[in-house]
């Protein structure tokens, strides 16, 4: 049970009630408010991964790479004949 | 869609299934645990993809198959209530409580209104504070700090209409019932991601060696959930068993520690029956005393007790890994989408309904399903 | 009708009532259409099952069609009730091949509607009629209680002159041939939703109501073999290729990297947990056409701007009959269901 969606700050806005930071989050062109509660640190410009209305977590964009960069390494090296797995 | 469409990537997913391939000695058992990532592999068809010496199984990571049939019972009670205004994910919806699901109770005049986040009901109830809006707070690890600060919220302001319908599943003691089943023939597992974002892996170490069982927190993309297999094959084909992090773009080993505070400030550990698993102990959470008159069993004296299912029904089997959908004697036949007889058979998550739409070439009659 | 209704999916055992599913263009529809209607009126004209009855008198083909609107919210991004009361209809006639020429539109409408609301529909539909180069030549009024309606409720039947040299429909469906669709898909059930849920976009999500007869007739000029056309409204696309399926006796394969999704429609599926192939749409339809002239027929659609970028997305089979099968971007296959019920969005 875990549907949630990476999308990108595109700004900040006034705390809610609560004082919780909001903000405008763009995925893929659609727009929604979301809260900012367990991400005080994103900034506009961040990509959040955002489950029912609350970003969990700002996308690490370096990890986010290294799995491609991985398997371009993996094409590279790759033998002709792989019978043995390294 | 950035951080989506380069993990459904053609070229990366042939890539990862062929290291699969090469890396893969033996024959072994993997069990992805949510819900999500199982509508994932079957909706991308990742299981053609796979070597046939890995089998996955679909574990009971669907909150909405396993929320015990007498709270889906007592939404329907309460939503019954004229002075109710009942909120619910659109999960929750179509499941079968013992005579009625609450989109049934919906058509038949009871007041069930969907919403895409629990402030939603907290609106609600701002708005109108001549309704009781109830909130069924249904889910893992992963939706507990919304509905807590969701909760939070209406008690700061003060919103005595506002109340949960409290019932959330932890993942752990789960994992910890299926190793535990002298059944068990389950020897790797693919943590779910959305929940290790919130609550970290630490968790998880204690079962990986206690079990013997190699764990990888994995994402739900294909790429992600192929990237997973891998890491945990290699650890099968070692002989190792450790927690491993597929999913580092968003976890970390701590999780998310604010998200974390909101739900220890908001809820505890309870003991819950799993709907076609029975009890697990301390697998559920429950208001904490300063905020138990926002209960809703409690605010409608509702009941919740343990009630009859389907005896047909093997959902416990399925959701335990044991059985696969198309093995029950009733799959398509008596049990289908429109008619279930058990909650695996509606949600969208849940393995038989996915095993009944994405259906797969030996099931609907037809060769070559690769 | 798109967005979510919120509609009970399964009788409970034993009782038969009519339940709001029956009218969801699912499974359940289909079932009644099974055991009440079909029983009742059989004639071969009806069994054939298709969007409109093609009927000769004098050595004329007419194609004859009837649709009731039903939809809420009335007003969305890009129309309302009016619009699609006439472009579906004239769209069905289009699915003939004929060409759309009167329309009848009976309305009930509920009592205390305002005056205002219903000019606004009178005016769309007129604007949708002219557009589509049909008269409105008859009608009727009635007005129901307070209660008992959504404001308004509007019938539309429609006739319209064959022009295609061959029968179109499912029988003619044949393995081997290609699958097409006239543009992409998704924007009018967005658009709906986002009236109930708030959604804003970058660019908004118009409905893609639009009558689809010039982009069939541009098919007939190009002297294209048309087989089989459907219109893709509630249920979206899988459950029309469902029924071409089951109706033709053979499968659909479609390759999921073909299928147009404009890209804030994808986020929309994404952020709400919808599958675009069930979404609905208002001016959009899939061809079915021996695959050798597919590259003829794509030409003479994307010269017309309602099919400007219409796609091919996949092939008739043998094999899997009354199924179809997607293969996914990463080289997996699944089934593509008919829906049970309406589509749900989801945290899950």
């Amino acid at each position: 049970m875990c549907l949630a969606a990476p999308g990108r700050i595109v700004q900040l806005l006034e705390e809610d009630p609560a004082g919780l930071r909001r903000a405008v989050v763009d995925f893929a062109g659609v727009r929604r408010e979301v809260s900012l509660a367990f991400t005080p640190e994103a900034r506009p410009g961040d990509y959040v991964l955002v489950h029912v209305g609350f970003a969990l977590s700002v996308v690490d964009e370096a990890e986010a790479q290294k799995i491609f960069r991985y398997l371009e390494e993996m094409a590279e090296a790759e033998e002709p004949a792989p019978e043995d797995s390294p | 869609m950035k951080y989506v469409d380069e993990y459904r990537d053609p070229e990366a997913a042939a890539r990862l299934a062929d290291a699969l391939r090469r890396a893969v000695r033996r024959p072994w058992v993997i069990m992805e645990i949510c819900g999500g990532q199982t509508h994932s592999i079957l909706k991308s068809g990742l299981e053609g993809l796979l070597p046939p010496e890995i089998t996955l199984v679909h574990g009971p990571g669907c909150p909405v198959c396993v929320t015990p049939i007498e709270l889906i019972d007592a939404a329907v009670a309460i939503a019954r209530r004229s002075e109710v205004t009942l909120c619910s994910f659109g999960d929750m919806l179509r499941v079968p409580g013992s005579e009625a699901s609450l989109l049934e109770a919906k058509a038949r005049g009871a007041d069930v209104r969907v919403v895409y986040s629990p402030l939603d009901a907290v609106k609600l109830a701002r708005a109108r504070p001549d309704r009781q809006v109830v909130f069924f707070a249904v889910g893992f690890e992963t939706t507990a700090p919304a509905n807590a600060v969701a909760l939070r919220q209406a008690a700061a302001e003060g919103l005595e209409n506002f109340s949960l319908l409290v019932a959330h599943v932890l993942v752990p003691p789960a994992i910890e019932a299926i190793l535990g089943s002298p059944d068990c023939r389950v020897q790797g597992f693919l943590a779910p991601g959305h929940v290790c974002t919130v609550m970290g892996y630490q968790e998880y170490e204690r079962l990986a060696a206690r079990y013997r069982v190699p764990i990888v927190v994995t994402g739900f993309e294909p790429v992600d959930i192929l990237e997973g297999l891998l890491m945990a094959v290699r650890q099968l084909e070692a002989g190792r068993a450790e927690v491993e992090n597929q999913y580092r773009r968003s976890v970390r080993r701590e999780g998310n520690r604010a998200a974390q505070a909101v739900v220890q400030e908001v809820f505890e550990p309870a003991d819950r029956r799993w709907r076609g698993i029975g009890q697990i102990p301390l697998s559920g959470l429950r208001l904490r005393e300063p905020y138990r008159r926002f209960d809703a069993l409690e605010r409608f004296a509702a009941s919740a007790t343990a009630r009859e299912e389907s005896s047909e029904c093997i959902a416990g089997l399925v959701l335990q890994g044991l059985k696969k959908p198309p093995e029950c004697p009733a799959f398509a036949s008596r049990c289908t989408p429109e008619s279930p007889l058990g909650a695996p058979m509606v949600s969208s998550e849940g393995a038989c309904a996915a095993y009944f739409h994405y259906g797969r070439g030996e099931e609907r009659g037809w060769a070559g399903s690769t | 009708m798109g967005g979510f209704n919120l509609i009970c999916p399964a009788p409970p055992a034993g009782e038969e009532r009519i339940l709001l599913a029956h009218g969801g263009g699912g499974r359940l529809m289909h079932q009644l259409l099974e055991r009440v209607f079909l029983p009742a009126f059989s004639n071969p004209l009806l069994e054939r099952r298709h969007d409109g009855a093609v009927v000769e008198l004098s050595g004329l083909r007419l194609a004859f069609t009837t649709d009731s609107y039903v939809v809420r919210p009335l007003f969305f991004p890009g129309g309302n009730i009016g619009d699609l009361a006439v472009n579906g209809t004239v769209n069905d006639l289009a699915m003939c091949g004929a060409r759309p020429l009167y329309l009848s539109a009976g309305f009930i409408l509920e009592e205390g509607l305002a005056l205002e609301t219903l000019r606004a529909v009178a005016a769309a539909m007129r604007g949708a009629a002219e557009r589509a180069g049909v008269l409105l030549v008859t009608g009727d009024t009635k007005v129901v209680d307070q209660g008992h309606g959504d404001g308004v409720f509007i019938n539309t039947a429609g006739i319209g002159v064959v022009e295609a040299p061959e029968e179109i429909g499912p029988r003619r469906v044949r393995a081997g041939d290609a699958v097409l669709v006239s543009g992409e898909l998704g924007a009018h059930g967005i658009a709906v939703l986002s009236v109930r849920e708030g959604l804003e976009f970058e660019a908004p999500i118009v409905s893609d109501t639009a009558p689809v007869w010039e982009a069939v007739r541009a098919l007939l000029e190009a002297d294209v073999e048309v087989h089989c056309l459907r219109d893709l409204t509630r249920g979206g696309l899988a459950s029309a290729l469902n029924e071409i399926a089951q109706a033709a006796g053979l499968g659909i394969r479609i390759e999921e990297a073909a299928i147009p999704v404009a890209e804030p429609v994808k986020g929309a599926c994404e952020i709400l947990g919808l599958d675009p192939l069930y979404v609905a749409n208002e001016g959009r339809f899939a061809a079915f056409l021996p695959a050798g002239q597919a590259d003829r027929a794509l030409e003479a659609l994307r010269a017309a701007p309602v099919s400007a970028q219409a796609v091919r997305i996949g092939t008739v089979v043998e094999e899997g009959p009354g199924s179809v099968v997607l293969v996914s971007r990463i080289g997996g296959r699944r089934v593509v269901d008919m829906l049970s019920g309406e589509q749900l969005p989801r945290i899950c």
